[in-house]
């Protein structure tokens, strides 16, 4: 294992809305090493984009953000103020959104854009900072770059804009990257050239990564560690072979049967589904939050769930049954 | 940009041409002018004398080009009450309504911006709810009742502004409150609004994301975004001003181009009256263009249109 860049435990976000507190992300841990890529899956309104927000401390001050431990670089997150966390955004680390055709500002050239960050962090001029400019487009796949830093959102196609996003992103080379559900708004044929844009250069300049995806096959390409979010909670993480080659719980193994495998899944054959919805999360939860969806459910998974070790590496689920399996002795509920 | 500006240059020049025609023709939508001049002890024939010395038996058109050409070299007639040329009894009192129109606009802008941002930062707060009252009291008072009542408290009572004419800068205080602050709450709405839309846009997001500071948020990244539609709406409550203070010139006897517009409404006094519309729409006309050239300006997807 290399050295730990980013520590995340017990993060908790609760919003309150008209009727009470949502509780949106319920104690969730994490770490991120350095130059490791981490990808989050999970359904919408599992609280992914949540949990990015949290970390880049952009949640709003309506959302309230809880953690025993939330550690940059040594850093305690929980508890740097406002002028540490600007210091760190879109320095050390920097997020890529999901909508690139609302995430520029329409008002400034894709010049002034790129160059912001550099000139907010770095004691740089203004030439240097175009120069780098220039540089990072021409490493995102976006040809005459030079004339490109005159140009405006607007002109820029949807694609382009989220180069130019990732471009802004890197601009200070930072350690980490939070890159939520990034291809999502883009082309179908564009999503594989984009993400793996994205994995290839943080190879290159060794950035940690935090992907946000619902997209299974987008993970099974990319990831080092995955981590499987459910209606606000992990119930699975650990390295993306262990995930993907052996998964305990009954959500995963669901979502694994919902994509289709070369080889494996049969022409005319129908592909999973998982039934029912995910419950409301305002007022408490209770037990384990996938019960109401589980073919594997018995009375105990309305009491507090377990985490098991599967025994290898960080490997680990949360689920009553040992095996993530109902024994034969139990009774469903 | 260029391309845009002589466009819209070219277009605000045929809704000038437009509204000359207009305030030509209004010298016959309201009756016979030769009637009107000679007034009601005229007998036909002195009627018909002045219709011929006033050249109103000549076709439409050729009187039309003559004014024309008359008003583009800073001939507007002569006033029938003061017996005028009518350029130089307009140009001495726009004066004192640009000076009111400017201030009064500055004032409003002033107070309304600021406030607006601060209700927009701080939705609900203290600050939002103190706005969003002088915003209703503002709209709910008429400008002839908060005129009086400035003129009881300070110029009266406390004594410490004279409570009218236009004989120095201080003398413009009173009128320049009154007339901005009719102004202020729809420019103060305009920007809470603005500034709330925006500030929940994902650019915004994008900017805090890269560590820019609050106050670099808010004015670098949101309030150029937010100020658009302010601007459209500050040019025309300037053209009103220019045009429309006639009550607050009233109340404080400044004797500006509203004033004389009401006066000579009332004297029946029709080259003035012609040649203050002229004037006053092409005040609109003019901060219209200058208020796309700065909307083009600040939303570089404006310049296409």
């Amino acid at each position: 294992m290399g050295d730990t860049l980013l520590t995340v435990r017990g993060l908790t976000i609760n919003i309150p809305v008209g009727g009470g507190t949502l509780h949106a992300v319920r104690g969730i841990d994490f770490d991120v090493d350095r130059g490791e890529t981490l990808c989050i899956v999970g359904e919408s309104g599992s609280g992914k984009s949540l949990t990015s927000l949290a970390l880049m401390g952009l949640l709003g001050g309506r959302i309230d953000r809880r953690a025993t431990e939330m550690q940059f670089d040594g850093i305690d997150l929980t508890r740097a103020n406002a002028r540490t966390m600007r210091a760190l955004r879109g320095d050390r680390m920097s997020m890529i959104f999901q909508e690139p055709m609302t995430s520029l500002n329409p008002a400034y050239t894709i010049g002034d854009q790129l160059t912001e960050a550099l000139l907010l962090h770095r004691d740089v001029g203004r030439e240097a900072a175009r120069a780098r400019a220039v540089e990072l487009l021409e490493k995102v796949g976006i040809t005459a770059a030079a004339s490109r830093l005159g140009q405006y959102p607007h002109q820029l196609s949807g694609g382009l804009r989220q180069r130019v996003m990732i471009a802004m992103a890197l601009m200070c080379e930072p350690e980490l990257i939070i890159a939520d559900e990034p291809t999502t708004a883009l082309d179908v044929t564009i999503q594989a050239q984009i993400l793996r844009l994205l994995v290839d250069l943080g190879r290159e300049m060794n950035m940690a990564m935090i992907l946000i995806t619902h997209d299974l096959g987008v993970v099974a390409r990319v990831a080092d560690k995955v981590a499987v979010m459910y209606a606000g909670e992990l119930v699975e993480t650990g390295s993306a072979s262990e995930v993907f080659n052996a998964p305990m719980h009954p959500y995963t193994r669901g979502l694994l049967r919902c994509i289709p495998q070369p080889g494996k899944t049969e022409r005319g054959a129908r592909l999973g589904t998982i039934p029912g919805i995910v419950p409301s999360l305002v007022g408490g939860v209770t037990g384990c939050p996938f019960r109401t969806r589980c073919d594997q459910v018995v009375d105990a998974c309305r009491q507090a769930i377990p985490r098991r070790n599967p025994g290898s590496g960080n490997h680990e689920f949360r689920c009553v049954h040992e095996t993530g399996h109902r024994m034969a002795e139990e009774s469903p509920a | 940009m260029l391309q845009f500006i002589l466009k819209r240059l070219g277009l605000a020049l045929l809704v000038a041409l437009t509204v000359s025609i207009i305030s030509f023709s209004l010298l016959f939508l309201s009756g016979d002018p030769a009637s009107a001049i000679g007034g009601e002890t005229a007998t036909d024939q002195d009627i018909e004398a002045i219709r011929v010395l006033y050249g109103f038996d000549r076709p439409l058109v050729v009187q039309y080009w003559d004014w024309l050409s008359s008003a583009l070299t800073g001939d507007l007639g002569e006033s029938y009450y003061f017996k005028l040329p009518v350029a130089s009894l307009i140009a001495d009192r726009l004066q004192i309504t640009m000076i009111l129109g400017v201030c009064g606009i500055s004032f409003a802008l002033l107070t309304a911006v600021p406030l607006g941002v601060a209700a927009a930062i701080r939705p609900n707060s203290f600050i939002d709810r103190l706005a969003l009252f002088l915003s209703v009291a503002g709209q709910a008072m008429p400008s002839f009742w908060f005129g009086l009542i400035l003129i009881v408290v300070f110029a009266i009572q406390l004594g410490w502004l004279p409570p009218s004419g236009a004989s120095s800068p201080v003398h413009f205080i009173m009128p320049t409150i009154v007339l901005g602050y009719y102004a202020m709450p729809a420019i103060m709405r305009l920007t809470r609004a603005g500034m709330l839309d925006v500030l929940s846009s994902d650019y915004i997001r994008t900017a805090r994301a890269k560590g820019a500071s609050e106050g670099r948020v808010l004015f670098k990244h949101a309030l150029r975004n937010a100020i658009i539609p302010v601007v459209s709406l500050a040019a025309v409550q300037m053209g009103f001003m220019l045009g429309g203070s006639i009550v607050v010139e009233s109340i404080f006897a400044l004797h500006g181009a509203g004033y004389l517009a009401w006066e000579s409404i009332a004297r029946n006094d029709l080259p003035t009256v012609q040649a203050l519309i002229l004037v006053f729409s092409l005040f609109y006309i003019i901060f219209t263009f200058l208020s796309d050239v700065l909307n083009a300006w600040l939303d570089p997807r404006m310049r296409a249109g």
